[in-house]
């Protein structure tokens, strides 16, 4: 009676329960899977399902100048931003993430702070500060207010690696004579460059999708991909933003499938 | 062990290593912070006559106070349904074989690295007029009028925790994976059903998971303004785009600035709150 009753308890609880988890997994990937089918299209509309398929919006983004010049500009600025990014991170991760001191967690606190802070506060304080003292919104700009906002992921992940790592393999390194150069180069450094690697896509990532800090950051001349994708969405729904989106979410899926692999990512991000 | 000269203890690096980054933060990020919070205490545009008539304007203006309380429920909705949805997932993923664990965590983490334009631009396509909702509905025959989807605190929710689901999912799973399994079998076989055994036992054991996904999403959907104001339309006005409105269309400094200190605060708070009880749960559950 009572081995029926719990039985039946328990399939409603798993029942529940998964029914959820599936209905939320849909959700999360029917958005991308809805752009994708709809940048198809063979009509004017945005309309879904579309009325026929073919290839002419991503023709129409072959000629779309403005996008190129958008995407250019990012690619760019993103590229910039990861690089300062990894070379002020990692350096600030290994001096932090093996000491207790309290300054050592305030650094960390300190370095963590733009991920939960309004960005668009900062790109309105950063761009008060630097007409404050004269210096002109820039490419230069752009470069300086992502790198704060992006850096967040490279110490994060490194930290994350080098919390990993065995202190007896540096002892024994030590011991056996090699300099803290020679371990670095050797030892440390191939054990944590998958993490390395992940902060750094992450932060390339989040660098080229940034709105709120290029609004207040960038000069009239850059235009920015996700700023140009916005204002036109505001404006009207064309459907090569459809095409164009189509082609992210293509290169965004290839780039996680070989992050996967380079820096196993999905492990990286629940451990 | 802090005892030893850091010099002499060859698997730490000196603190030296962070000053170039410290140096960066103080001058790219702590400086303008300061300087937003100086201007703000100015009557003036210009930043001459000191005073707390920005944030006495903001305080006493129900519009503007409407926008901060429209926006900190928002926040709290979202966070909500993240909760519920994502909470299933992380439950799931504990469940089935690696392959399928590699999927769902991919499912969870392609979001968080698609461009946020795009992921919005879906849902206009979705809840659209001639979206794939209504479409559905009229060719059911359940509705003969398209509703109105878009341009609704509805459609700002279940969009806003779509993009932010993976920022509450993620931590779940983390918290999930720590939970030691023969809990479970124990509450069980001491005759406690499943229901009970996951609000007595997997529920409070995975509280610290809880608070930081529910911070993170908090604080993300509340920035969000993207999101915010292409699935929110004219009518609906948060903070993120007030603020925008007040330094970029208007030109009003250090009104913005005041937006964006207040702001800064109402996320700091909630932080501090989620922070603090995450301290506690931690006295609770980690044993």
């Amino acid at each position: 009676m009572s081995g029926r009753k719990r039985t039946l308890e328990a399939i409603s609880f798993e029942l529940v329960m998964t029914v959820i988890a599936v209905i939320a997994l849909v959700i999360i990937i029917a958005p991308s899977l809805v752009v994708l089918i709809v940048s198809f299209t063979s009509g004017f509309s945005l309309r879904f399902p579309p009325p026929g398929y073919s290839l002419r919006w991503y023709a129409e983004l072959w000629n779309a100048w403005q996008l190129h010049f958008a995407a250019k500009n990012s690619l760019i600025v993103a590229l910039w931003a990861t690089g300062l990014s990894v070379a002020l991170g990692v350096a600030a991760a290994l001096a932090i993430s093996r000491s207790r001191t309290l300054s050592a967690r305030l650094l960390d606190s300190l370095f963590m702070s733009p991920l939960v802070l309004p960005a668009l506060a900062f790109g309105l304080a950063a761009l008060m500060l630097f007409s404050l003292v004269g210096l002109p919104v820039s490419p230069l700009t752009l470069v300086i207010g992502h790198t704060v906002v992006c850096v967040p992921y490279v110490v994060r992940n490194t930290v994350a690696a080098l919390a990993q790592l065995e202190p007896t393999l540096l002892e024994s390194s030590a011991v056996l004579g090699a300099s803290r150069l020679y371990t670095f180069r050797r030892i440390v450094l191939p054990l944590i460059r998958p993490g390395i690697i992940a902060g750094a896509f992450i932060a390339f990532m989040s660098s080229f999708d940034n709105v709120p800090v290029s609004l207040f950051l960038r000069d009239a001349a850059t235009d920015m991909l996700p700023i140009r994708m916005w204002q036109d969405l505001e404006g009207k729904l064309d459907v090569t933003i459809a095409a164009l989106s189509g082609v992210l979410i293509i290169a965004t899926v290839a780039l996680v499938a070989v992050m996967e692999r380079v820096t196993g990512l999905s492990r990286r991000l629940t451990s | 062990m802090g005892a030893a000269p850091a010099s002499r203890d060859v698997t730490s690096y000196g603190m030296g290593l962070a000053a170039p980054l410290a140096l960066f933060f103080l001058i790219f990020f702590v400086a303008p912070l300061l300087q937003l919070f100086w201007l703000s205490l100015h009557n003036d545009t210009a930043g001459l006559h000191w005073g707390l008539g920005q944030y006495l304007h903001f305080l006493t203006d129900p519009f503007s106070l409407g926008v901060l309380g429209s926006t900190l429920l928002l926040g709290a909705e979202v966070t909500a349904v993240c909760l519920v949805l994502g909470f299933p997932i992380a439950w799931l993923y504990q469940r089935v074989g690696p392959k399928l664990q590699t999927i769902i965590i991919l499912i969870v983490l392609l979001p968080l690295l698609t461009s946020v334009v795009v992921r919005t631009f879906a849902w206009i396509v979705i809840l659209g007029r001639q979206g794939i909702i209504n479409a559905t509905l009229q060719s059911l025959g359940v509705i003969d009028t398209p509703l109105k989807l878009l341009y609704t605190q509805f459609g700002v929710v279940i969009a806003l925790a779509q993009v932010q689901m993976p920022l509450m999912t993620l931590p779940l799973i983390t918290a999930l994976g720590r939970i030691d399994p023969n809990l479970d079998d124990a509450s069980c076989s001491l005759g406690a059903g499943s229901w009970r055994t996951f609000f007595r036992i997997v529920l409070p054991l995975s509280l610290p998971g809880v608070i930081a996904g529910c911070t993170l999403t908090y604080a993300a959907a509340i920035t969000a303004f993207i999101t915010q104001s292409l699935v929110g339309g004219g009518q609906m006005l948060f903070m993120p785009m007030y603020l925008y409105q007040q330094a970029s269309t208007l030109q009003n400094w250090p009104f913005a600035a005041a937006i964006s200190i207040i702001f800064l605060l109402a996320v700091l708070a909630v932080v501090s709150v989620f922070t603090t009880l995450g301290r506690l749960s931690r006295g609770y559950g980690g044993a």
